[in-house]
């Protein structure tokens, strides 16, 4: 049962993780369910999501650590560019979004 | 006696079982995804299945059960690259893309496993696949440089051949960059393409050792020191353990090609799949013909029968040929989803398929 208190809980909640879904398209190989992780880097925060699918980690980032070329990462509505470094900071309510980015036939 | 062929392809791993003119093809595994490269390890009969994700990188599958069910696990990664030192400035990407070979180690070291990879690092696992370790011997070594693609970007090797007298001894082919071997189980490499030539380069380096392209390497299980190679200019034989190589000339209708098998028993017989030319990836005149030779290379006849003779443009990938262990069985497909047996030695041959995906490799369990 939804309790107002629960419901307060849960927007708290919101408002202080970072949310981190993984396409289908990535879900298909290895399951991953949405994670609401603490805010840190970019890399700080998709390594926590991953912590509950770890086999899931090879097909987002290449063997140095970057993310895959045709692996496209989104922070709200604005991809991120940088695929290296991953140092930008996330704040609780920020919402991240990785996706296949659309290639071949 | 039902056979167990293995064909990856761009669409998925096949298993086809039969014997003769009847074969069946069950249903795919993996399917939709590039299979690269498979492994039917003879000593525990575990199947491997190296996948090419186009988003998601190289994958590895292990299967105990005969593809009853896969276990994904870990693929071969290439370690940091160094950011200072003389391999910062490394052109070729320490990512792998392929993983191109993949070869059971010896039966004295039951959990080892090999894998050549593009970019050409070779790996070793000592625990089935749970874990690899780049040889840095030979990824490190200097003469690397000089490596460049053929037909890829970057250069990678595609043959892992196992000495079954001697586990430590390994040797490996690299498209660009020679032929190197181990007597150590790895800790140091030699290069062993002498008397290879690449008429491709500048007078001066067509006889470099570091820059042969040789398309697929194979060893006479009886009698190891015996080794073939589909060159990239023509087919070359060994009979001192690669110390030396020995250019065959070109048989009828071409020497050009990247397939070849060889007969595990007898070090006279190896078969290849002809295409026209470098520039012309196909068979020569539209006909699709298998040579075989039973004198080390002397002679060689082209099987035509069962194969298409008329507008057939198929191209057989370097792993798209193989041998059973019967020594009369095999197996050739192509890029344009062909796939026949035969079941005379490379005689005649059988259709099973036209429509397959592009197949990239074709392996008996048990050859």
């Amino acid at each position: 049962m939804t309790t107002h208190a629960s419901l307060a809980e849960n927007a708290t909640t919101t408002r202080c993780t970072v949310s981190v879904e993984f396409a289908r398209s990535l879900r298909r190989h290895v399951d991953c369910p949405p994670q609401s992780v603490d805010p840190g880097s970019l890399r700080e925060v998709l390594l926590a999501a991953l912590e509950t699918a770890p086999a899931l980690v090879s097909y987002v980032f290449d063997d140095q650590q970057a993310i895959r070329k045709h692996v496209a990462v989104f922070v709200n509505d604005e991809m991120v560019q940088d695929r290296v470094r991953l140092d930008r900071r996330l704040e609780g309510g920020d919402r991240v979004l990785v996706i296949q980015a659309l290639t071949g036939g | 006696m039902s056979h167990l062929l293995l064909v990856g392809s761009r669409k998925g791993l096949f298993v086809v079982r039969g014997s003769g003119t009847r074969w069946d093809i069950g249903a795919p595994h993996f399917v939709g995804e590039p299979v690269t490269q498979v492994l039917v390890d003879p000593r525990d009969s575990t199947w491997y299945a190296a996948l090419r994700l186009g988003h998601f990188g190289v994958k590895l599958h292990r299967s105990a059960d005969q593809g009853t069910s896969w276990q994904q696990i870990a693929a071969p990664a290439f370690p940091p690259k160094p950011e200072q030192g003389e391999w910062a400035d490394d052109a070729t990407p320490w990512s792998v893309d392929l993983i191109w070979g993949l070869a059971a180690g010896g039966a004295d070291e039951p959990a080892s496993l090999w894998a050549g990879c593009l970019p050409a690092g070779l790996f070793r696992s000592t625990d089935r696949g749970d874990s690899w370790a780049l040889n840095d011997a030979l990824w490190l070594d200097r003469r690397r440089r000089d490596w460049f693609g053929g037909g890829y970007d970057h250069a990678g090797i595609h043959s892992v051949l196992v000495d079954p007298r001697d586990s430590k001894h390994v040797t490996v082919a690299v498209s660009c960059g020679g032929v190197w071997q181990t007597r150590d189980g790895g800790a140091s490499w030699q290069l062993s393409a002498a008397g290879m030539k690449a008429d491709f380069m500048p007078a001066e380096r067509e006889e470099d050792q570091n820059i042969q392209d040789p398309h697929c390497m194979v060893q006479c299980a009886a009698a190891p020191d015996v080794l073939w190679v589909q060159h990239h200019c023509g087919i070359y034989r060994s009979i001192d353990g690669a110390r030396s190589w020995q250019p065959i000339a070109a048989p009828a209708p071409s020497g050009f090609g990247f397939a070849v098998a060889c007969d595990p028993a007898d070090p006279q017989r190896a078969w290849f799949v002809p295409a026209e030319a470098d520039a012309k990836r196909i068979p020569v005149d539209g006909a699709v013909v298998v040579t075989r030779t039973d004198d080390g290379g002397a002679t060689f006849r082209a099987a035509r029968t069962g194969l298409p003779q008329s507008h057939a443009y198929h191209l057989a990938y370097r792993h798209a040929l193989d041998v059973a262990a019967d020594r009369r069985t095999l197996a050739m497909a192509s890029t344009t989803g062909g796939l026949w047996t035969s079941a005379d030695a490379g005689e005649s041959w059988h259709c099973v398929s036209r429509d397959l995906p592009p197949v990239a490799v074709v392996r008996f369990a048990g050859a």
